[in-house]
């Protein structure tokens, strides 16, 4: 594979300036203690998709910031159209034609769509014949979007097409898409592809950096695998499998999930009626007639679009908001709607929610100290109001230990700690504490494939044990290798929970996307409507 | 009332306006870029003073006025330093400037107690100030008096209908957004801070030149914190921040006809209360994070930022 790259690149040297548009050669970037980009080459032509392929930490963003002038290399070269260049900063890039969508959206949300394109481009323009722009562009590729709305009222898909359309508005001549489609549903991500087709075929060069082996098999030309930081190979996607990509990006063959046989499942152990919760900001989402129930040795997952009211749900479940009406909400047949997250984890129920840092852990606090915080009382680690520490460090101790935390010890503090680490001893604390219920939120985000299958595997064997789970997460992938039923949450809705082996990717999306359970079942055939029949 | 009562009322409610008018500018464009400076009281303080010594050692009013902004200025520098380059709390900053400038500008201002100076000339404009009633009322003050209500126009239209405004607003919305777009946060908010500061020190110069032309130590009087009140109360908006001042202005001088007359509305004290009063209803409001969303807060307000690359 190796091989096969540089061919490439000496390809590329022989004919300089002609057919490859941009031209990377040799680039290494070094930070304190590690090298994120080592010897990376790398060559795209125009009006080709090329794939930027690599886990979390392969070096995937560091390499798109050095192209879009956010950081400079150490050492190697960036040619543009075959002439060596320095790219000192995002106005540089955006002057040469290169336009950026990034991963986490970069707008404002109390602005309107005019303003948020306005300022991104480097020349003041009328407003009037810029909101004429837009509208001409956003027509043109499929892109609707009011010019006039504010951001704060847009779905995410609508926000995503703001930064497209403010990357076409310069005529690029090259695209760079950071992970555009991990908060989309499977219908936004085909309109988005067909976009970028069409872009493609009109000359322009997209870099589209996933870790979706699907996606990239779908729609690019070639691809580029990264691995700590240096290519390990390139290869044409349509040709090779899913499996054989995923090998080079892993380096290792990853064993697939062994789905245990269903068990018999035992009584309910969550039991939600009737939930409703009224949104607490004006941004926020309300919950309405939430109904759910899980029994011992079960995983629910609930699935849905990034905002539509899944950190009210987790909030509602873990007790940091509560309800008037007790009965609500019940935990192994007691009524908890009203007891906060404290005494809710009294009861057997513990959370992990989504964000690592600051709402799970204190970032500054050792590990010892994180871990009595959320076990103090299951674990019994306190005695008359004082922290009995050998016990509290023995149970840290036994966090890192089961779950393989990479650290230097329980003393250090939980923000030296990489975010798939911090997850494992975060996800381990919860799950070491025994949990009748568990509700996790998010619980591989932003993990590497190694700790999200440790983190999977962990699950599982809790259910063996005849713990309940609610997994809320935005990966599908994963909710549909982990749970028993799934549910979609779309705008304070949860839908009626289905059996994972029926339900089909479509169904899903469509119900993501807030179609009504109705009209899902209309557009399933019938015979899958039998099925799901009990 | 008759008009020979009412125009002079009404010339002392502009003038008492002034000082805050040119103060909350200055701070709302330091809070749109999201960043919050308590230290308003503080640098006027010391403007007041610099603007004075300048006054009486030159006798130039425009010498007076220039120093009186750039003492503002360089006390907000300082506070941009802290703030912004080492990330410091913005609250403890601000509030660590406003003790600072009350101790630095009565240090300064020792040897210039009880000492007289030529009050700012009132600028007559050719036609407009012998008008009937609208002359002495509208076009018979000083150049700061202008100033002010020029300078509350300007932010205004620069805010909203310039590019410069747009990123500005943009820094204070969202700062990570603006920086991966490629705009420099911390500059864009040293800019905000500087003219917050000059703005707060003509505040200060603007009392010990033209509204009682004399150096009193702690003179402000606890105007810089209704400045800072006036700019939540008015939501962030130029506008508004005009309506509040002028409103402000109002009743100080209500309170002083009714105080001379015998007719005491609310005891003194209360008034003397009211930016203290004012401050601690801010901070409780901006403290609220849903109160902060209805107003329409910038959203990183109050926030360091420290770029990561």
């Amino acid at each position: 594979m190796e091989g096969n790259l540089s061919q490439t690149t000496l390809t590329a040297g022989h004919t300089a300036g002609t057919d490859e548009r941009l031209d990377l050669r040799g680039i290494t970037k070094r930070f304190p203690g590690v090298v994120a980009n080592a010897d990376v080459s790398l060559a795209i032509r125009p009006g080709e998709i090329h794939a930027l392929l690599g886990e979390n930490g392969a070096g995937k963003s560091t390499l798109v910031k050095i192209i879009y002038g956010i950081l400079q290399p150490d050492e190697g070269e960036v040619r543009w159209n075959g002439t060596p260049m320095i790219i000192p900063n995002p106005h540089a890039a955006r002057a040469l034609g290169i336009g950026m969508v990034f991963q986490h959206f970069s707008l404002f949300e109390a602005m309107t769509v005019l303003e948020n394109v306005a300022i991104g481009l480097d020349s003041p323009e009328k407003p009037s014949k810029l909101a004429e722009r837009i509208r001409g562009v956003s027509a043109a590729y499929g892109l609707p979007l009011d010019p006039l709305r504010d951001v704060h009222t847009l779905s995410v898909g609508e926000r995503q097409r703001i930064e497209i359309v403010r990357c076409l508005l310069l005529e690029p001549k090259l695209l760079i898409m950071d992970e555009p489609t991990s908060v989309l549903t499977p219908q936004e991500v085909g309109r988005l592809f067909e976009t970028l087709r069409k872009l493609a075929a009109e000359g322009c060069s997209i870099l589209y950096i996933s870790h979706k082996l699907a996606e990239i098999k779908a729609l690019c030309d070639r691809a580029t695998i990264l691995r700590g930081g240096r290519v390990v190979g390139g290869c044409d996607p349509k040709v090779e499998t899913a499996s054989s990509m995923a090998s080079l990006m892993l380096g290792a063959q990853i064993k697939p999930l062994a789905r245990r046989a269903t068990t018999a499942l035992g009584p309910s152990r969550l039991v939600v009626g009737g939930l409703d919760l009224p949104a607490d900001t004006p941004h926020g989402i309300g919950l309405r007639g939430i109904s759910l129930d899980v029994r011992a040795g079960e995983i629910l997952g609930i699935a849905g679009v990034a905002g539509n009211g899944q950190n009210e749900l987790f909030l509602a479940l873990s007790g940091e908001r509560t309800v008037e009406t007790p009965g609500t909400i019940m935990i192994d047949n007691t009524r908890v709607g009203h007891l906060g997250a404290e005494r809710r984890r009294a009861l057997g129920l513990c959370a992990v929610p989504e964000e690592r840092n600051g709402h799970a852990a204190v970032p500054e606090f050792s590990l010892v100290d994180n871990a009595v915080l959320s076990g103090h009382r299951r674990e019994k680690l306190l005695a008359g109001g004082l922290i009995r520490a050998g016990r509290a460090l023995d149970f840290a101790t036994r966090i890192i230990k089961s779950f393989d935390v990479r650290t230097p010890g329980p003393g250090a503090a939980a923000s030296s700690l990489s975010g798939g680490n911090l997850q494992k001893f975060i996800v381990g604390r919860e799950i070491l504490q025994k949990p009748g219920v568990l509700v996790v939120s998010q619980p591989t985000w932003g993990v590497d494939a190694g700790a999200a299958s440790a983190i999977h595997a962990a699950l599982l064997s809790l259910t063996s044990e005849g713990s309940a789970i609610v997994v809320i997460s935005q990966d599908l992938d994963e909710l549909l290798a982990i749970s028993d039923r799934i549910a979609v949450i779309n705008v304070g809705v949860l839908s009626a929970a289905r059996p994972t082996a029926s339900v089909s990717l479509e169904e899903l999306g469509l119900l993501m996307g807030g179609m009504h359970e109705a009209d899902v079942a209309k557009a399933a055939s019938p015979e899958r409507e039998m099925a799901d029949a009990p | 009332m008759n008009l020979s009562i009412l125009v002079p009322l009404l010339v002392s409610v502009i003038t008492a306006a002034t000082p805050l008018l040119l103060a909350a500018t200055g701070e709302l464009v330091v809070e749109r870029a999201g960043v919050l400076n308590l230290g308003v009281e503080g640098m006027m303080l010391v403007g007041a003073i610099c603007a004075f010594a300048a006054m009486f050692i030159t006798g130039s009013p425009i010498l007076a006025m220039l120093a009186g902004a750039a003492a503002g200025a360089v006390l907000s520098a300082l506070f941009g330093v802290l703030v912004l380059t080492l990330a410091s709390n913005q609250v403890a900053t601000g509030l660590a400037l406003t003790l600072f400038g009350l101790g630095l500008s009565a240090l300064m201002g020792a040897n210039f107690v009880g000492h007289p100076i030529v009050p700012l000339a009132k600028l007559a404009i050719p036609g407009l100030s012998s008008l009937p009633v609208i002359g002495p009322l509208l076009f018979s003050h000083d150049a700061l008096v202008y100033l002010s209500v020029l300078m509350t126009g300007a932010v205004g239209w620069f805010l909203n209908h310039t590019r410069g405004g747009l990123i500005l607003r943009g820094v204070g919305e969202s700062d990570t957004s603006a920086h991966s777009i490629g705009h420099d946060v911390i500059r864009i908010r040293y800019y905000a801070v500087l003219f917050g500061g000059a703005m707060a020190g003509l505040g200060g110069a603007y009392l010990s030149l033209a509204y009682t032309p004399m150096w009193v130590e702690g003179m402000t009087a606890g105007r810089g914190w209704i400045a800072l009140a006036l700019v939540v109360f008015a939501a962030w908006r130029p506008w508004r921040v005009l309506a509040g001042a002028y409103l402000f202005g109002g009743v100080t001088v209500l309170q002083l006809y009714a105080q001379g007359s015998g007719f005491v509305l609310v005891p003194t004290q209360f008034l003397t209360m009211l930016p203290y009063l004012a401050t601690i209803v801010v901070l409780t409001l901006m403290s609220s994070g849903s109160v902060r969303s209805r107003l329409a807060a910038p959203a990183c307000l109050g926030k360091p930022f420290r770029p990561v690359s």
